[in-house]
């Protein structure tokens, strides 16, 4: 375990007390949320971070698990002198519910049937992923967030937060990501689920007892990771390059490392992720739509409170710069304290989670600022 | 910090609410903020610029000021700040004109091109001028608009917007030193400085 690591780390479990009204019209009765936290609350509740985590993540940020050999998923940026720094902040992370993590979702126990739920889970949007963390937030008796923290799909949440509750949130940093998702995130979260849905062994959702859909979710897999890489980053990456062979095979082997690659990230997915969640999350991220106005008819920054900090990547082809900067020009019009940063990159939507300097320095000035400028609940 | 920071400083009171333009890393703003508790924002076409911005608890964003000086509603600044960045905009009527849509008052600065070191450079050698405030040859300068102090006043009167305020400035040592010009600017200065407004009839 290297020094700078928080150390080993277990993931904790809050079963939420009351049922969630959810936007769908449906209700979750009895709902777990999976969390994490490091770091120390300080006395006037003045120092803790939320980070949001995107599709396939999970509640474990930091640190490592017992017996582990991997530390958790964002371990380059939080941790003990860290940008994100568990010896000043109280870091919270929390699996979002749809998700097969720990948090609620299709593959959890239905109480009610003693079966998984599969498809009789409610559909959730990114709303209601953030407001069964709300539930968490409160339940750890912090009434305002020094910073809630996401990319993609964890980043939809954080400008979520931002908005639905406004006083919660005193600074906000939303990364490779959307106010909305674009007909090409669609198209691409369309076909990945129709290749889940297409494998026989999806069976409707009813596959806990038996074979999983193996194949459908590897290939839903590969269909994201070429969004999640670049043609730059591609061509930097594999090129043409052939895997461990010197001439093609003439038959359909994973000739080209891109295709071994994929093939790869494919296979390894299956262990760890449940191809309904893979449905669920991505659907809520297709509805996700911040410009749409409010119930009430107001538009929807207009009660944001935050202090933003947004990011881009310059090779991020699924939420490119274009995105972050319609989200820039809105808080603009509503007089909101913005940052904005396109950091040149050539990892794709990916390089928010990989090393990066600039990353790194930019999210240790602002939470700097923020610290010191954070006050409580008027 | 540029002796003309230091005078533009000098002219935003404590509280104020200002953007400047082309904040390079900050310099300005950091003062402003420091010193005077001012609320401010940074633009910044560099990516360098603005991540050294941010990382010293500035706010600041990226991008092209003729686009973002858009978005911001009317009159939602006390001031905006244009820093030695004029004589590179590509169409200087149609920014003012945004500034002073978004800003109570618009400071202005910019290299005085009609100093005696330009002059004499035009008159003896035939070359275009090339000093500390415009080092560049004609073909590699960002600096694409000539301004003389007079020209600026004269813009004032066509444009219809009028001069709150103005100082000359002569610059030396990087431009961190300087004193303040008041016999013969037009000649003496390489710099103008003006604090300008909407005109109301």
């Amino acid at each position: 375990m290297p020094p700078e690591s928080i150390g080993q780390v277990t993931t904790q479990f809050f079963n939420i007390p009351t049922a969630i009204t959810l936007e769908s019209g449906g209700t979750l009765k009895h709902t777990i949320i999976a969390y994490e936290t490091y770091g120390s609350l300080n006395s006037d509740k003045s120092n803790a971070i939320l980070i949001c985590h995107a599709l396939s993540g999970d509640a474990h940020v930091a640190g490592y698990h017992e017996n582990a050999a991997k530390p958790g998923w964002w371990e380059i940026m939080v941790g003990p002198g860290k940008p994100i720094d568990t010896d000043r902040f109280f870091v919270i992370c929390s699996n979002i519910i749809g998700s097969c993590m720990g948090s609620s979702g299709p593959s959890s126990i239905n109480p009610a049937t003693e079966e998984p739920y599969a498809l009789t889970f409610p559909l959730v949007t990114v709303g209601d992923m953030v407001k069964a963390q709300k539930q968490l937030v409160d339940f750890l008796e912090i009434p305002k967030l020094l910073s809630v923290i996401g990319g993609s799909i964890g980043g939809m949440q954080t400008l979520e937060w931002s908005v639905r509750y406004p006083e919660m949130v005193f600074s906000a940093v939303p990364l490779a990501t959307t106010l909305r998702h674009s007909a090409l995130g669609i198209a691409f979260n369309e076909v990945a689920r129709q290749s889940i849905m297409a494998d026989p062994n999806w069976n409707n959702g009813n596959y806990y007892a038996a074979k999983k859909p193996d194949l459908g979710l590897a290939v839903a897999r590969m269909i994201g990771h070429i969004t999640y890489l670049s043609d730059e980053s591609m061509r930097n990456k594999f090129g043409r390059r052939l895997q461990n062979k010197t001439d093609f095979s003439f038959n359909f082997d994973a000739d080209f490392q891109v295709e071994s690659y994929l093939r790869y990230q494919g296979s390894k997915f299956v262990n760890r992720f449940d191809a309904n969640s893979f449905l669920y999350i991505t659907k809520a991220a297709d509805y996700f739509d911040m410009t749409l106005t409010q119930k009430d008819g107001t538009p929807s920054f207009s009660g944001a409170k935050a202090k933003y900090l947004v990011v881009s990547f310059t090779s991020d082809w699924l939420y490119p710069t274009r995105k972050s900067k319609a989200m820039v020009k809105l808080m603009k019009k509503h007089e909101i304290d913005v940052s904005f940063c396109e950091i040149e990159a050539q990892w794709g939507h990916d390089a928010f989670l990989l090393p990066n300097d600039r990353l790194s320095s930019l999210l240790k000035g602002f939470l700097e600022r923020m610290a010191s400028e954070f006050t409580g609940v008027s | 910090m540029r002796f003309d920071l230091e005078v533009i400083a000098s002219w935003i009171e404590p509280g104020a609410k200002v953007l400047d333009l082309g904040c390079g890393e900050g310099d300005l703003l950091f003062f402003l903020k420091t010193e005077k508790n001012i609320h401010c924002t940074g633009i910044d076409f560099e990516e360098t610029n603005i991540a050294k911005c941010i990382e010293k608890g500035l706010s600041a964003l990226q991008g092209d000021i003729n686009e973002e000086v858009k978005d911001y509603a009317d009159q939602c600044f006390d001031y905006v700040v244009l820093s030695q960045t004029l004589q590179q905009v590509y169409q200087p009527d149609a920014l003012l004109k945004d500034l002073l849509r978004i800003g109570r008052k618009v400071v202005v600065s910019f290299p005085n091109f009609s100093h005696w070191g330009c002059r004499l450079q035009l008159l003896f050698q035939a070359q275009a001028p090339k000093t500390n405030q415009l080092p560049y040859t004609w073909y590699n300068s960002p600096n694409i608009r000539v301004i003389t102090i007079k020209d600026f006043i004269k813009f004032s009167k066509e444009f219809g917007f009028s001069i709150i305020r103005q100082t000359a400035i002569n610059t030396h040592n990087d431009n961190r030193q300087g004193n303040i010009i008041h016999f013969l600017p037009e000649l003496r200065a390489t710099y103008g400085i003006f604090l300008i407004g909407r005109t109301h009839n």
